[in-house]
């Protein structure tokens, strides 16, 4: 099975551990990985920000780059459902970004789903908080949403609950926005950041040494907080904690 | 001043921020309560969106079936294509009897339509009998959400509001005793006033009656006692059947306030003996929103203030810095409809969360409506010229690997050696965030050295 690795840009400038504990994963479960060199961003922070205009060359590119894989796969639920939603190009091309949208994965549903991860021999004895991305969990429904009566499922927290010695956190409000919503961050910096504040507070009330989710966008924002209050906790992407040892 | 400097206001007092959030999380938490305690939830959800998806469908011979069956039960009937037409319909009525003072019960229309600094403008006074919407009337402000007017009011605040104008002991701050102030106040009202004006919660084609629901009976309070009753509706208030209205009304109140029911959901259908009966049935832009396929659903709307308990960002700004009649993320996509320049901001107060069309009653998709309504905005020319220029520069840069590989490594090398270029006060992510640690290889350039 031809995996192509998606790093969305941020990860790819910021937290180069985060892709290469992804496609460590990808590597262990027998997936023959290719990373795409030209392959910048999936044109979110554009369309989020009334701009979808503007990203045709971005999704030609996306389409150039991936088009060839049996599945895409990528480190963000955020970026994976822009993809999923808004990847169109003309002419010939759709029937490619058509391909694309329907074989485009988050990592932990394309561990649960696709390769049908059961064992991990991970280890990492911490009580691990996970913070819920609104666009995996609502968007892409890696996990089932507390506003909906429906039976409870998440495959992050199935397959964090495969690692040796850790301790899931039980959140106050299990799956509140933390404020980061792409350029809302900075438009809005007041909401944002004291939404960020209280995610962080609901995870130090509960006793998380290491918060984790599966969208380093919003992890960036959270561990901003984190170092310029200077809180005692440590935030990593799930990846790295599935390939801990 | 948009919502982000509004928001910005409010969050300088970060105790009523916390507090103002758990107010309303309370309130998310009893809709929780009441909906999980419904196993047939989901499917109650999926009936209304569909009903009101027929309704919508078939709005023109719904509401002329219910104009029909409305005039034979005595009632009068008016359509009012905008706001300023229903405000002189209302003000021709009061005319015609000689009024200048009325008693209005909760009526988010005519808080869109503004009729009451219309009314006053033109020697009526309006005495708002819903407890919050007095409150709010009282201190001179529009309501911040639209069934808990005043939820932005601590009661120690309303004592000494109270003390002003009702006279209660000063520094009395004891619901039971601001209450009981505010029954009798209103009272005298009642019983004087001979002109009541109502919303319309539901109202139904077959039968030609109108619905009201309220948690204190004011509605029934002030229509019993005057001899005018006039009910002011939006047209997308219709449904075909009284029996959809068992739908409805269950999950109305459950999504408002976790109760199982309005404490009074009163059916008027004809005027007493002696009474006359009007409806002003509006438009005021609902048949353009109507014509937007994208947006259509939201006149699905029951006003249930859900989507504004459930919102993060409602929570923590407050209904005001929504700067419109209806607050919160369906306010955020009715507002553009109304006035596009005035409320651009709006479909931008949010992170797309999606939590509000989860809450959704009618099941709208407020969330998917907010993005469709940033692009409308934008290709309408409601964008900062700014925003456009970055977001051009931005969208140069990603579409191009090499430039994106090599504005990366300045970036990070930027951030690296010159940190002061990006942390500073000119960077709002830098306010309250630290930037993220550059790291010196980013992953492109690690898998070059290691895969191939």
């Amino acid at each position: 099975m031809k995996v192509g690795l998606f790093i969305p840009c941020y990860v790819d400038q910021f937290y180069p551990k985060v892709g290469i504990a992804t496609l460590q994963l990808l590597e262990k479960f027998g997936c023959e990985v290719g990373y795409p060199a030209n392959q910048t961003c999936c044109g979110q922070p554009m369309a989020n920000s009334g701009y979808e205009h503007l990203t045709h060359d971005c999704n030609r590119l996306f389409v150039q780059n991936f088009a060839d894989f049996d599945y895409i796969v990528g480190p963000s639920g955020s970026c994976v459902l822009h993809i999923k939603e808004h990847l169109h190009t003309e002419g010939e091309g759709e029937a490619k970004a058509t391909h694309i949208r329907q074989r485009v994965y988050e990592l932990t549903e394309f561990l649960t789903d696709v390769l049908k991860v059961e064992n991990l021999s991970a280890h990492f004895p911490y009580r691990v908080g996970l913070h819920q991305s609104c666009h995996g969990q609502r968007g892409l429904h890696l996990s089932q949403m507390s506003e909906l009566v429906a039976p409870a499922f998440s495959k992050p927290e199935k397959l964090l609950r495969m690692v040796d010695g850790i301790e899931l956190v039980q959140l106050t409000r299990r799956d509140e926005c933390c404020g980061f919503g792409g350029t809302f961050c900075v438009a809005e910096e007041a909401v944002s950041a004291r939404m960020g504040v209280d995610r962080i507070d609901d995870h130090i009330k509960n006793g998380t040494q290491v918060l984790t989710g599966g969208d380093m966008s919003c992890l960036m924002h959270l561990e901003g907080i984190i170092r310029r209050r200077e809180l005692p906790i440590k935030v990593m992407h799930i990846a790295e904690i599935l390939t801990a040892n | 001043m948009n919502h982000s400097e509004a928001a910005d206001k409010f969050n300088k007092d970060f105790d009523r921020t916390t507090w103002h959030d758990e107010t309303l999380w309370w309130v998310r938490q009893k809709r929780d309560r009441a909906a999980f305690a419904i196993p047939e939830w989901e499917d109650l959800r999926n009936t209304a969106s569909q009903i009101k998806h027929n309704v919508l469908s078939n709005l023109d011979t719904y509401l002329i079936e219910f104009e029909k069956n409305a005039k034979a039960n005595g009632v009068t009937v008016h359509w009012a294509a905008d706001a300023h037409e229903h405000n002189q319909i209302v003000l021709s009525i009061l005319k015609e009897q000689g009024i200048q003072q009325i008693v209005k019960s909760k009526s988010m229309l005519t808080e869109e339509c503004h009729l009451n600094p219309f009314l006053a403008e033109n020697g009526v006074e309006v005495i708002d009998t819903d407890l919050g919407e007095r409150i709010v009337q009282l201190a001179d402000e529009p309501p911040s959400h639209i069934v808990m007017p005043c939820i932005h009011w601590k009661k120690e605040e309303i004592g000494v509001l109270f003390h002003k104008h009702l006279g209660t002991p000063e520094g009395c701050a004891d619901p039971s005793t601001l209450t009981l102030a505010a029954r009798e106040h209103l009272r005298e009202k009642f019983l004087t006033r001979r002109v009541a004006l109502t919303g319309v919660n539901f109202a139904v084609a077959e039968t030609g009656e109108f619905v009201v629901c309220t948690n204190e009976g004011n509605a029934d309070m002030g229509t019993h006692l005057a001899d005018v009753h006039i009910a002011c509706m939006g047209i997308e208030k219709i449904v075909p059947k009284r029996k959809h209205l068992g739908v409805f009304l269950r999950l109305l109140a459950r999504s408002a306030t976790g109760q199982p029911i309005t404490t009074y959901s009163s059916h008027f259908a004809k005027p007493r003996e002696g009474q006359q009966m009007h409806i002003v049935l509006v438009d005021n832009g609902r048949s353009r929103q109507l014509g937007r396929e994208e947006f259509r659903n939201s006149l699905k709307c029951i006003r249930c203030g859900a989507c504004m308990n459930t919102c993060p960002v409602y929570r923590r700004s407050g209904g005001h810095s929504y700067h419109n009649a209806v607050a919160g993320p369906i306010g955020s996509i009715l507002a553009p409809n109304l006035d596009m320049t005035k409320n651009a901001d709006l479909p931008f107060a949010s992170t797309l969360c999606g939590s509000c069309s989860n809450v959704c009653p009618v099941k709208i998709n407020i969330h998917e409506q907010l993005y469709s309504w940033r692009q409308v905005l934008t290709k309408s020319g409601h964008s900062p010229t700014a925003k456009t220029i970055g977001m051009k520069a931005m969208a140069a840069v990603l579409s191009s690997p090499s430039v994106y590989r090599f504005s990366g490594k300045i970036g990070r090398l930027t951030l690296s050696n010159t940190p002061f270029v990006v942390n500073n006060s000119l960077n709002p992510w830098y306010k309250q965030r630290e930037m993220p640690e550059p790291p010196k290889e980013s992953f492109g350039e690690w898998y070059k050295k290691n895969r191939k």
